[in-house]
Formats: structure tokens, sequence, C-alpha cells
């Protein structure tokens, strides 16, 4: 009798929770509902009261009017290179710099690994001024060179989620690598990053979507259109714009938005993945 | 046996020569990471620290002015301290708002609940967005007129909000749009939920503890250590608080959403004081240095490490 009802009570706990997820989930999607609804709004839905939830027709010449409102285009191929190139620095640098603090035994590696982690601390703001000035005095200004240059040089969240996984890798691998005469480098390219696919693809997926996302860099040192990388192109739209442009808008944000949901649902388990590896359990 | 002579000792010994060889490789292999260190974090904190004591416009080269840039600041700037309000306002509330409601869905997810993947997907998915679109989508979504919340507290009998373009609710509307990017932080907590061991949650129930006493005396304990580092990754991430402010309400209306980096960034990049910039980025880096560390000491008896 008793356990029955226990029974019965875990399924109304279950059912609760069922129903409370159900409601927090659609407040959740309701801001991109309203970009995807209003981005195929024509002109005279817009500016209703009360507002229509799905137009009727759809208006798909939105996305064509906005790609020549500005070259969004062109923004998202400049996002698209400027992140590629990132990606690349983020897999070679932090590759190497974990496989220094993880696979071979050093004094003070553990001090200086105490340091990396600190870094984190740092608020950007703190370096923001004397990086733009040094970066200007080395011509950098109105490049991409500031916002790709950085990641060829580790970053402290990379270094600990890769030397986490790396020193999860027997050791004895190593050891019988070393006694047939392999060196370092061969050990690093051959054996140790091939098992650590995994972490790698998680870097690179954070590295892509920060750089993708990134808007204060491009903001500081870009200032010549045909530079812009997306979010710039779009702020500076919008800032400029007054109501009448929200479906133009709103169709070029969505534009902004697909591709990060594309690569999510695609590698949905690498994210998931990413977040267990850097060893934040408990 | 006196007889025998000692081989005489070589400068290092091969041990030691082991040694200085395995340190040399390690910081062969680090490298990279020492280089970006002393080019993007040591260089320029320093030069940020002197650039704080002078006047300094990027056309003329810094001047000595002593602790001016910080008097100023302090004493005499009220921008600056309606900045620090605005932002303080924020952390405030967006830090522990965003925090429990992370925690919370976590806790509904880890139900196992049917349709778990997908739940997860929707909660996850804002918090990877790129901030400057969906920034447009919430002055869109909140549009006092035209916005579907607007038409939906309307259906349900509430009074219309002007959102953004109202003083008194602009930093609120903010706090809310953070709220729906707290999904990386639900996922952190998700893991660390699925690795609280069942066994406790059995022996609590054999002694009838309630849902809430099983949260509050087995969950809260077991996940101390993560609920210590959203807080701290979250505060350090709101008292930069920058995309949305910019894009959105530009600091208005009326000065209410002029946070701290905003004005910040108005006075490196607008007005081009680069000195009274930095002197306002060290003040923030004070400021976070001396909250973590309170955090940390306050939280040291209450945090419980399991396993070491």
């Amino acid at each position: 009798m008793s356990l029955n009802l226990g029974i019965k009570r875990a399924n109304l706990n279950n059912a609760l929770a069922f129903a409370l997820l159900l409601a927090l989930s659609a407040s959740f999607i309701l801001p991109l509902f309203w970009m995807i609804s209003t981005s195929l709004k024509p002109i005279d839905q817009l500016l209703l009261d009360p507002p229509k939830w799905v137009p009727n027709p759809l208006e798909f010449d939105n996305y064509p009017n906005a790609l020549e409102e500005q070259p969004f285009l062109q923004y998202l191929g400049n996002s698209l290179q400027i992140a590629v190139a990132a990606v690349l620095g983020a897999l070679l640098s932090n590759s190497l710099i974990a496989y220094g603090f993880s696979r071979i035994d050093w004094k003070g590696r553990d001090v200086i690994f105490v340091l990396v982690l600190s870094t984190l601390m740092l608020p950007y703001h703190v370096v923001m001024i004397p990086l733009f000035v040094s970066f200007s005095k080395i011509g950098w200004v109105n490049t991409w060179l500031p916002l790709i240059v950085p990641a060829y040089f580790g970053h402290p969240f990379f270094i600990f989620m890769l030397r986490q996984f790396m020193l999860g890798i027997p050791k004895e691998l190593s050891e019988a690598t070393r006694i047939d005469g392999g060196s370092e480098w061969i050990l690093l390219t051959r054996i140790i990053l091939p098992l650590c696919k995994p972490a790698l693809a998680t870097v690179a997926l954070f590295q892509f979507i920060w750089s993708w996302n990134d808007f204060i860099g491009p903001l500081i040192y870009l200032n010549e259109r045909s530079l812009y990388p997306m979010s710039l192109g779009l702020a500076l739209y919008h800032n400029s714009q007054g109501i009448t442009d929200f479906s133009i808008l709103m169709a070029a944000s969505t534009m902004a938005v697909v591709p990060i949901i594309i690569i999510f649902f695609f590698m949905q388990g690498v994210f998931i993945q990413g977040i267990s590896l850097t060893g934040l359990k408990g | 046996m006196s007889a025998v002579k000692k081989p005489p000792q070589p400068l290092l010994s091969p041990r030691n020569r082991r040694e200085l060889r395995k340190i040399a490789l390690g910081l062969l292999f680090i490298s990279p990471w020492i280089i970006g260190f002393l080019a993007f974090n040591v260089y320029p904190i320093g030069a940020s620290f002197y650039y704080s004591l002078t006047r300094y416009s990027p056309i003329s080269s810094p001047r000595f002015i002593g602790l001016l840039n910080y008097e100023r600041l302090l004493f005499f700037d009220p921008l600056f301290i309606t900045a620090l309000k605005n932002t303080l306002y924020f952390v405030v509330f967006a830090v522990p708002l965003g925090n429990a409601l992370a925690l919370a869905l976590a806790v509904l997810l880890n139900q196992k609940v049917r349709g778990l993947a997908l739940f997860r997907t929707i909660f996850y998915l804002p918090s990877i967005l790129p901030l400057v679109a969906t920034s447009i989508v919430w002055t869109w979504l909140l549009h006092p007129q035209y916005g579907i919340v607007s038409a939906i507290m309307a259906e349900l009998g509430l009074p219309i909000i002007s959102w953004f373009a109202d003083p008194a609710w602009a930093k609120p509307a903010l706090i809310l749009m953070s709220m729906w990017g707290t999904g990386w932080m639900m996922l952190i907590y998700l893991a660390a939920l699925q690795d609280v061991p069942q066994e406790l949650y059995d022996v609590a129930s054999l002694d009838g503890a309630s849902l809430w006493r099983k949260f509050r005396h087995v969950t809260v304990p077991m996940i101390s250590p993560i609920i210590l580092f959203n807080t701290i990754v979250g505060l350090i991430g709101a008292f930069q608080y920058f995309t949305e402010a910019y894009v959105i309400t530009e600091g208005g209306p009326g000065d209410s959403t002029l946070f701290y980096s905003l004005y910040l960034f108005n006075n490196a990049f607008a007005y081009f004081k680069m000195g009274y910039a930095s002197a306002m980025a060290w003040l923030l880096f004070l400021v976070i240095l001396v909250l973590t560390f309170l955090i940390f000491r306050s939280s040291a008896k209450r945090v419980y490490y399991h396993g070491g």
C-alpha cells in the first residue's frame, strides 16, 4: 500500500516537473519564434495591435531585401573567415600547451598552471586599452589580426579542458613510445592528439562560437565596412534604423543566428561532453 | 676502502641533467602560452596601470598626473557613480536570479522526464547565440506597442510596460534577458547533479525526508562547489556586461542603463580619455578581486568538497 503510494507520488512529481518544463521551454522559445515569425511578415502585418502570431501569407522576400539593404552575405563570409582562422590557432596552440602541462613531468609545472587559471579572473577592460594602443602602433587597426592572432597563444579555458583530458590517458602509453625512441613530437601528433578528438572538437566549437559572436573586438578595431563581421554589421545597421524595418532586421538576425543553431544540432553531443570535460563536476 | 677514489663529480649529475632537460621540454611546449601571457596579460596590466596615472588621448603621449583620475572618478564624476550603481543593481539581481533559474531547470531536467534532450537544447541554445542578434530580437520582443510580450500581458489583463523605454523598467528588462541566457550554467549544474550518488537520496527517503529537505540537505551540499563556481563566473561576467546595453539602449533612457563597462568604453573610444578609462578598468579589477576573495572566504565553511 505505502509502496504503491510512493510510486504514485513519484509519477505525480514527474508529471509536475514535465508540465513546468513545458511552460518554461515555451517562454524560452518565444523570442526565437517571434524573430522568425517577424522575419516572414509582409509590411502591412508588421505593426498590428494585437500582433499576429503567424503571418499570412509568408513574405520570404524579406531575406533578399535584407541582403540588398546591407552586404550581409559579405559580413557572414567575414565572420566565417575570422572564426575559422581563430579555430585553427586555438587547436594548434592549446594542443601544444596542454601537452606541456600534462604529459611531461617537470618541476614547477603545476605552479605555472595555477597562474594560467588565474588569468581567467582578469577583466577584458584592464587589457583592452593597452592592447588597442599596441595594435595601433604596429598597424593592426582595421585588420582582422587583433581578432585572430591572440587565439594562437592559448586560452586558459581550453588549456584546462585539454589538460584534464590528456591527464586521463594512461602514462604507460607514453613510456612505451619513449622506450622505442619516439620523440615527444611524434607522441603528441601520432598518439595523444588522435585520442583527444572529442576534446579538440569541443575546443573548435567553442572558439568558433566565441569568434562568431564577438562584438567588442570588431567594434574597437574595425572601421571599414568591407571588413565587418556579422555582429558588427548587424549592430550598426540596427542602431541606424527606425521601427519600420523590423521584419528586415529580424531576417538579418535570423541569418546571424541560424549558422550557430545548425552547428549546435549537428554537434550537440560534443557540446554536452565539453561541459563535463571541463571537470566541473562536484 | 678509503683508498678508492671518488670519480670526479660532473657539474650536473645525470639525474639533474634529465630534470633540466624535462623542464626545458615542458617550457618549450607551453612557450606559446608564455609569450601570450607576457604580451596579452602582463604587459597590458602594467601599461594600463601606468596609463591610469596619466592624462592620455591617442593623439598625445601620456602625461603623468598621479592619482588625479582616481580622485576625479570617486569624488567628482556623477556619471561614474550612476554607472557603478546601475552595475551593482544588475549584478545583485541578475547573478542570483540567473543562478537560481539555472539550478531549478537542472533539477527539473534531472527528474528523468521524457524529452530530456529536447528540453536541454531549448534551454541551452539561447546562451550560445550571437548577443547582437538576440539583443535586436529582444528590443522587438519587448516593444511596448507591437511586441508579443505586450500582447500576452494585455491578454492576461496586466498593465502595459514600456520596458527598454522606461528608466524604471529598462534594467529589469535586461535582467530578464540575461536570465534567458542562463543555459550554460544549467548545463554545468546538470552535470553536477548527475554525479550526486543516488544512495544519499535513498537513505534520505528511508528517513522520510520531503523533496525540499532532500534538495536542501543532500543536493545543495553535494553541489556547493559548483554553486560557488557559477556564482563567481557569473559575477565576473556581470560586472563586464556590455553588448546588450550597447545595442539595445545605448545607456538610456536617462542613463538608466549606463553600465560600468559602457561608460568605460565611451571614455576610451568616444571621448578618447584613455587614462581616465584605464583608471576605471583598474577600479573594476579591484572590485572583482575583493568580491571574489570575500565570497571565497565566507563560503569556505559552507562549501563541501567530497573526495578531496
